[in-house]
Formats: structure tokens, C-alpha cells, sequence
């Protein structure tokens, strides 16, 4: 995927953003909402046309070729692609005429998809029936029953319990093993783009970093000091003055990147005993990277979901 | 081929699985039929038609037409959602044919709707004295045309509007005045110049009027101030052929995006 760009009226939502995956990977792209993620992955879809760049899968170029590259896509949609009227079963069933699978082969594929999803038992369920979780690992069996070359995923576990969270990445790495399939994910959750191979993130309609997890945080290095204080600025000016620390301050906490954090965490609370309030010692998150890059934190509302940046 | 016969079945198995639906789509218009048919049950005179016609008798076929109306419009609005929030989504990246896409929907959307009218036909023998078979089997078959038209101009409403709101707005302001000037309610002659005019360049007149011939056998019982049967066929025809070019073209269509600003 190169150079590629897209607006709606009065805002630029990607500004040439490039990636490119490769079988057997999964790629996150990590973003908080807004920053363009959605729009990409629809032009990845098929469902938008950029306004600059192009989309390769192999040798079809999706941007000028949509039709041909449908076949080899898979998209797994943020809101429910199901017929909640419709069983389990009819679901996939419908799915597997749409992309051409012949009668025999779609029935056996069916049966093996349910079976390892551990569906087969719910299959003449109707969908509204199903649990939000099992809803998902519907979705995810319907995206790759055709085999798609390219799985596309947009925010893939949205709405789901931690518990049915974890199951739905179960199943796609499971998925992901047993083919020669890649994924391409959207995610403002650091701890599913910490599932992948590769993260690009995202802000603001461009890439600010591309790499595998433990490259991007390995970069960063050392360790984050975060800490709080009813008086940030001044905590801030003090750390700097006297340690030679460079901080940032974003809601409502000051993070620092140190090197031993162990050792310099003692001599800071005991240097400013009255300022800090509350201190956390911890290894880079992508979090962290986030912020690095981006000055600004993924997550602005404090009310958002778990950011696992913990 | 396969995504006709696939979104035509879905559209039946959904229907069937809720058959509730049914009732608001032939309900409403038949309480219309009954309350203002029998309100202006004598003081309605049909100029030309048999002497004893009474206006029971003339809103039957526009009656027949609006439960065809209502039912074509509530299943396309299903399609602004399962757009954005449904099974639509996975058709649209499926490796299926545009035209497939729409003609599927738009076929199971006539079929229902020309069925919930037969519901209705079924009324027929009681209210017309001529009635034949053959003019009820000619009146389905109607009502299969009509449908499709309606239900294509329903489809290209609802792909180019993005919530439900908006077309119930289009609904208000566009259908349902299409089917109060098509002679569903009153006869073209008679009513003020501009509105035989517009009711003259209104293609559901000709669906009306269609309708209403095959229900009398095509013999003059059902007014002599009607275009005729050929010329309402012709204008159907050609009305649904646009219509249905105009959808292919809008659902061919991905979303563009707007010219790049040069904001640094």
C-alpha cells in the first residue's frame, strides 16, 4: 500500500500513510478514533476510493480493480455484517454462495469452520440469539470461509467483556496459525496491537511509527516514572533542575523516561516529598510510544475503555 | 447470478420470520379504504363509469396500490441500516456483480410487496361484481410490475440517504403525494387543471390506472377517462428501467473522497 490519501469535505483524514503486510502476519494499526484508521481499512475494503495512492493484494490493485480483488478479502466489520433473522448456518451459508464456493465444498468448509470455532452445536441458533462474543467468532468463521488472502479486521473486539475479548483473540491467532492468511487490524487498545507482528500507528490521518512491538518500545528504552502531583509545572521545573529529566505532562501526570528506574525513583520521592502524590514504575507500553511520538495520549477521555496501558 | 437468488431468499426467509410486519402494510390502507370509502360512500360521482360505482368501489384499486406503496417503502428502509450496521456491509466487498446486488434486494422487496397486495385482491370478487380469475390473475401480475417499480425507486432512496430520518422525510414529501395524485383517491377529470397536469406526468397514475383496467377485465367499467392500457404499460416499463439503471449507478459508486486541501 503506497502513498495513499483520502478526505472527507473540509478535513484530510490520511495523508499519505504506506504499509504493507505479509503472509502470516498480523499488522494493528493503532490509533486513538478519529484519527483515519476506519477510513483506511474501508479503502483496504474495497469501499472507499482514495484520492491519491494505491492498494496492492499481490498483483491486483484494489484501488483501479476492486472486483477482482474482492475474492481474495476477508472483512470482519466493526458493527455486526450478520442477519440477526437469519441461523448460524444460513449466515455462513449465504456467505459462502456470495464468494462462489461450490454447494459440496462449501458444506464440508462450513462443518470445519463451525467445528473449530466450536460453533457446530449452536448452527440452527439464530444470530439475535447468540451471545455478543459468539456473535464475533461467527463473524471471524464468515471472514475466512472463503480463504481470503487478506483478512481485514475493523475494530475487531468493540462491545466485547474482557473475557470474550481474549477469546475472540484466541481464535484469531488460532486462525491465524492454521493459514496462510494476514490480518489487518484496527485497534486503540495497546495490548491487541501488542498481540501483533507489526504495529503502525496512527494520529491525525498519518503513520507515526512502524515496527514490531518490541521495536517500537525497545526504541524508547529503559523505563517510565509516572508520577502525580497537585502542583505538575512546578514538579516538572524541580525534576528538571535537579536531575536533568525531561518530563511530560499529560492528564494530570507526569511521565518520565529513565534509565534504572529503580534507583532514581527513591531519590525523587525523597527530593520532593511534598509534591508527589502518587508514583508508578513500569516498562514502556505502546502507550508510551504513543505519546512519545504524538505529544499527546491515545486515549483523551479518562472514561474510555480499559487502555491496558497498565 | 447467485447474489439474486441469495439476497431474494434472505429477503423471504426474513420476511416469513417476521410475519408481524404484514400487518401494519396491509392494516393501515385498508382501514383508509374503509373509513373514506364509506365516508364518501354516495356523494362521489365517476364521470363515465358505470352509474352505480360507488367511491367504495373507485379507491379499491388505489388502495391495492398503496399497500403495494407501503410495503415497498418499509422494506427498503431496512436497507439505510443493514448498510451501515448489517449484512449489507459483507455484500458490498463480496466478489458479486453491482446489478446482482440490487436486482436481488429489489426482487424479493416485489415479490413480498406484490403478495401483501394479493392479500388484499383477495377482496376483490366482493367489491367489483365483474370480477373474473382472469382478471384477478391479470391484477397480480400488475401489481408484480408496479412493485417493481416502487421498490427500485425505494432502493435508490435509501442507498443515497444515510439515516431512516431522511427518508421518512422523502417519504412524506415525494411518495406518498406520488400516490395521492395517481387517481388512487380521484379521478384525473374533474380535479383543477394543475392538478390533472401533474397527476398527467406522475408515472404511479399510469400504475393506477393499469391497475384499475385489469381488475374490470380490461372493459370499460373501469372509467373512460384513463390512459389506455398499452401507453401505462410502456410508461411503467420505461420508469422502472431508469430507476433501476440510476440504482446500479449509485450502488457502483464507492465512497470518493473530497478534493485534498492544501492545509499544510
Amino acid at each position: 500500500m503506497i502513498g495513499l490519501a483520502y478526505a472527507y469535505p473540509g478535513r484530510v483524514v490520511l495523508r499519505g500513510i504506506s504499509l504493507e503486510a505479509r503472509e502470516g502476519e498480523a499488522v494493528a494499526i493503532l490509533g486513538p478514533n478519529g484519527s483515519g484508521k476506519s477510513t483506511l481499512l474501508k479503502i483496504m475494503a474495497t469501499l472507499a476510493l482514495p484520492a491519491d495512492g494505491s492498494v496492492f493484494l499481490e498483483r491486483w490493485n484494489i484501488v483501479q480493480h476492486p472486483a477482482e480483488a474482492r475474492a481474495h478479502l476477508g472483512v470482519v466489520f466493526q458493527s455486526p455484517a450478520l442477519d440477526d433473522k437469519l441461523t448460524v448456518l444460513e449466515n455462513l451459508y449465504f456467505h459462502g454462495l456470495l464468494y462462489g464456493l461450490p454447494q459440496p465444498v462449501l458444506a464440508a468448509r462450513i462443518k470445519e469452520s463451525l467445528e473449530a470455532f466450536r460453533l457446530w452445536d449452536r448452527r440452527h441458533e439464530r444470530v439475535e440469539q447468540l451471545s455478543g462474543g459468539l456473535q464475533r467468532r461467527v463473524e471471524l468463521a464468515k471472514g475466512i470461509l472463503h480463504k481470503p488472502r487478506v483478512l481485514l479486521l475493523d475494530e475487531p473486539s468493540t462491545g466485547l467483556d474482557p473475557a470474550a475479548r481474549l477469546e475472540f483473540w484466541h481464535f484469531l491467532k488460532e486462525t491465524l496459525r492454521s493459514s496462510s492468511l494476514c490480518a489487518v487490524l484496527t485497534t486503540h487498545l495497546t495490548d491487541e496491537a501488542d498481540r501483533c507482528d507489526r504495529v503502525v500507528i496512527m494520529d491525525r490521518g498519518e503513520a507515526v511509527a512502524v515496527g514490531s512491538p518490541s521495536e517500537l518500545k525497545g526504541v524508547l528504552g529503559g523505563d517510565i516514572v509516572i508520577l502525580q502531583s497537585s502542583d505538575l509545572r512546578k514538579l516538572k521545573r524541580g525534576i528538571y533542575r535537579q536531575f536533568r529529566l525531561d518530563g511530560t505532562v499529560s492528564n494530570n501526570e507526569l511521565h518520565l523516561r529513565v534509565h534504572g528506574g529503580a534507583e532514581i525513583l527513591p531519590k525523587l520521592v525523597r527530593s520532593f516529598p511534598d509534591l508527589i502524590e502518587s508514583t508508578t514504575l513500569r516498562k514502556p507500553s505502546l502507550e508510551d510510544v504513543f505519546l512519545q511520538k504524538t505529544g499527546h495520549r491515545l486515549h483523551a477521555e479518562p472514561t474510555d475503555m480499559a487502555t491496558g496501558a497498565s | 447470478m447467485t447474489a439474486v437468488r441469495v439476497l431474494f431468499q434472505r429477503e423471504l426467509i426474513r420476511f416469513i420470520r417476521q410475519r408481524s410486519r404484514m400487518i401494519a402494510v396491509i392494516a393501515s390502507p385498508m382501514l383508509f379504504w374503509v373509513v373514506i370509502g364509506s365516508g364518501l360512500h354516495r356523494s362521489f360521482q365517476y364521470p363515465g363509469a358505470s352509474t352505480d360505482m360507488t367511491y367504495l368501489e373507485y379507491f379499491y384499486p388505489g388502495t391495492l396500490v398503496l399497500v403495494v406503496l407501503f410495503a415497498s417503502i418499509f422494506s427498503s428502509i431496512s436497507i439505510i441500516e443493514d448498510r451501515r450496521d448489517g449484512f449489507l456491509q459483507s455484500v458490498l466487498v463480496a466478489p458479486i456483480s453491482r446489478f446482482g446486488i440490487v436486482f436481488g434486494k429489489v426482487a424479493g422487496i416485489t415479490v413480498l410487496a406484490a403478495l401483501q397486495g394479493a392479500v388484499f385482491l383477495a377482496a376483490a370478487p366482493a367489491v367489483i361484481d365483474s370480477t373474473t380469475v382472469g382478471s384477478m390473475v391479470l391484477t397480480f401480475l400488475l401489481l408484480l410490475i408496479v412493485a417493481l417499480g416502487l421498490s427500485s425507486l425505494g432502493f435508490l432512496i435509501a442507498w443515497s440517504m444515510d439515516s431512516t430520518q431522511g427518508f421518512h422525510a422523502v417519504m412524506n414529501l415525494l411518495l406518498v403525494p406520488m400516490w395521492l395524485l395517481s387517481g388512487a383517491l380521484f379521478p384525473m377529470t374533474g380535479s383543477s387543471p394543475w392538478v390533472a397536469e401533474v397527476m398527467r406526468w406522475n408515472p404511479l397514475t399510469y400504475g393506477v390506472a393499469a391497475t384499475r383496467m385489469a381488475l374490470y377485465g380490461l372493459t370499460a367499467g373501469a372509467g373512460v377517462d384513463l390512459p389506455g392500457f398499452g401507453t401505462s404499460l410502456l410508461v411503467l416499463f420505461l420508469f422502472t428501467v431508469l430507476v433501476l439503471v440510476f440504482a446500479v449507478r449509485r450502488v457502483h459508486k464507492r465512497t470518493p473522497s473530497a478534493p485534498m486541501s492544501s492545509e499544510p
